[in-house]
């Protein structure tokens, strides 16, 4: 038969242990070895707090932004034709390939009030850059085409003969569209806000250009991380980035969970 | 398949239209009043949130003239930020691929059990905030790690050093190229790897003659995108690098150094030949989907 396993997986493993696992169990230790209590004291933090708070409220919006504009995206890459399509479809994947930092001086320049967006906005009164808006508008950016290519691939196979039957037992375009199609997009809709939520909570070069950075006000919680190891105050990091990654566990399981759902629901994929 | 779908459509599209939404558009369809205004609603989003961004990189970069973008590229610090960020990619990219061919060879080719556990923990750096990923190395081998005696006694210094660079770059681009693999290998099966070594191949013969050829896009496709986030990586890498000007600074972190100090326009120069890499890798993918699409995980294709 086929050889050669037992180099491969012994390499894998290896190497998957030397780079990912070690390190991962050494941040464990390290909180661990704070104690319950100690550790809780770090967590608690009301500065810890309020980062976590800006991390995960501002991740919440831009999901939530990202679910209604990303559907649209996906929705007009997949059933209409129109001039510049495959421009667009190329584009939804610039945020995967743009280096987080030059994302973010670029959305500061342009959300800066003398910007090309902050400009007329500022004429409205509302200020993005340099406020907590502003980490919403990076975190939009990063987390679009986790939206989009989840929802693209199960609307591409969507069978439209279903939506034949809805419109011949009397229902118009809107019904078909909000009974029929939704539902079965919800299991790709809810892993793609999943994906984008898990991804702009940990999002850190986009965020520091264009947030304030103000402690209890817009500091994020992976800055919190590097300020804690800048002031040599390694449990303190160590917490907060426990608690990151706890909760990043815990959205990998959501993931997977919510696969198995709509694989056992829906069958395919 | 397209042609069973729109001989069922016809009829569907004659029935009775009082029974359908009024207007006598199609029952499938939207009218082309919705279409468009979804087409303008999409195509000026994906302008303001993703071309604008891209679009201010470059005009910002020559906005004070082509001078000034290049005495920040020959700036002895910029250039050492870009040697820097190309020495760590050639380092960790190859890493990333060889580990990427073993992982999906044994995982596709065997059975064993384990495995989703396996392909799980493959991607556990992606769920990982990049800060993160730089602070478990700073954990390991910092100053005050259990580490850190016998570091010193052998001289090798990891945190605020290139090694640290190279290290957390590699755990964030850790999963590009085996989760490409991975679905592709699985989708192929082994049946030419069994046929080729049934005609006497060796494993190795077998796997540079019969598997390379197959994967070859896919490996690319991987490659490609694995290389694109060792290069631009910045969480990871500003929590272990220490910023040391001209020695531990990568091309991102050079742009954070001259934004802080007012220096915009050369910041977005440097961020500009980040964003034309960026540019080269969405066109080389493009291209690979759209070319080689059966040759690529089937999560790919569209």
């Amino acid at each position: 038969m086929i050889p050669g396993f037992g180099v491969t997986f012994g390499l894998s493993v290896t190497y998957l242990t030397l780079i990912v696992l070690i390190p991962l169990g050494g941040l464990a230790l390290s909180s661990a070895s704070l104690g319950a209590g100690e550790f809780w004291r770090l967590a608690s933090d009301p500065r810890t707090i309020d980062a976590l708070w800006t991390s995960f409220g501002s991740s919440f919006i831009a999901a939530c932004v990202n679910v209604v504009f990303g559907l649209i995206v996906a929705w007009v890459l997949v059933r209409y034709e129109f001039p510049g399509r495959r421009l667009l479809d190329a584009a939804v994947d610039l945020p995967f390939a743009l280096p987080t930092a030059v994302a973010g001086i670029s959305l500061s320049a342009l959300y800066a009030p003398k910007g090309w967006i902050g400009e007329p906005l500022s004429h409205l009164g509302i200020k993005v850059a340099y406020t907590p808006a502003g980490i919403v508008v990076a975190l939009i950016f990063i987390g679009l085409p986790f939206i989009v290519r989840t929802v693209q691939p199960v609307l591409e196979d969507f069978e439209q003969e279903v939506e034949e039957a809805a419109a011949t037992l009397g229902a118009n375009r809107l019904q078909t569209i909000i009974g029929v199609i939704l539902p079965r997009l919800l299991p790709a809709i809810l892993t793609g806000f999943a994906l984008a939520f898990a991804r702009a909570v940990g999002e850190y070069g986009s965020v520091i250009f264009i947030a304030s950075n103000i402690p209890y006000k817009s500091e994020i919680a992976p800055l919190l991380i590097i300020i804690r190891l800048q002031e040599f105050n390694q449990p303190a990091a160590a917490a907060v980035g426990m608690v990151m990654l706890i909760i990043a566990f815990i959205m990998l399981l959501v993931i997977n969970l919510l696969q198995a759902w709509s694989r056992r629901r829906f069958g395919g994929n | 398949m397209a042609t069973d779908r729109l001989a069922l459509r016809t009829p569907a599209a004659t029935a009775p239209s009082g029974t359908v939404s009024g207007g006598g558009a199609s029952p499938t369809t939207e009218r082309p009043l919705v279409k468009w205004t979804l087409i303008a609603i999409a195509a000026i989003f994906l302008a303001g949130t993703l071309l604008l961004p891209l679009i201010t990189v470059f005009l910002q970069a020559f906005a004070k003239g082509p001078g000034v973008f290049w005495a920040t590229v020959a700036d002895p610090d910029g250039a050492a930020a870009i040697e820097l960020t190309l020495l760590v990619a050639v380092i960790a990219v190859p890493a990333n691929l060889v580990f990427g061919v073993c992982a999906a060879w044994a995982i596709a080719k065997f059975d064993f059990r384990g495995k989703a556990f396996l392909i799980t923990l493959i991607d556990l750096p992606f769920s990982v905030s990049p800060v993160v990923s730089g602070m478990i190395y700073v954990i390991l081998f910092g100053s005050s790690s259990f580490l850190a005696p016998l570091l010193q006694s052998v001289g090798l210094q990891i945190t605020f050093a290139v090694p640290g660079i190279v290290l957390a770059t590699i755990f964030v681009t850790f999963p590009f190229v085996a989760r490409e693999l991975i679905p592709l290998m699985q989708d192929q099966g082994s049946g030419d790897e069994e046929a080729a070594i049934s005609l006497g191949a060796s494993g190795w013969q077998a796997f540079w003659h019969v598997t390379l050829p197959n994967i070859r896009w896919g490996l690319l496709y991987g490659v490609l995108l694995c290389n694109a986030r060792a290069m631009g990586e910045f969480g990871a890498v500003s929590v272990i690098s220490g910023h040391i000007r001209g020695v531990t600074n990568t091309m991102p972190l050079h742009i954070e150094i001259l934004y802080d100090s007012y220096n915009f326009a050369g910041a977005f120069a440097m961020a500009s030949l980040l964003a034309l890499l960026a540019l080269v890798t969405l066109v080389l993918k493009t291209f690979l989907e759209f070319r080689f699409g059966d040759e690529l995980a089937a999560t790919r294709r569209h």
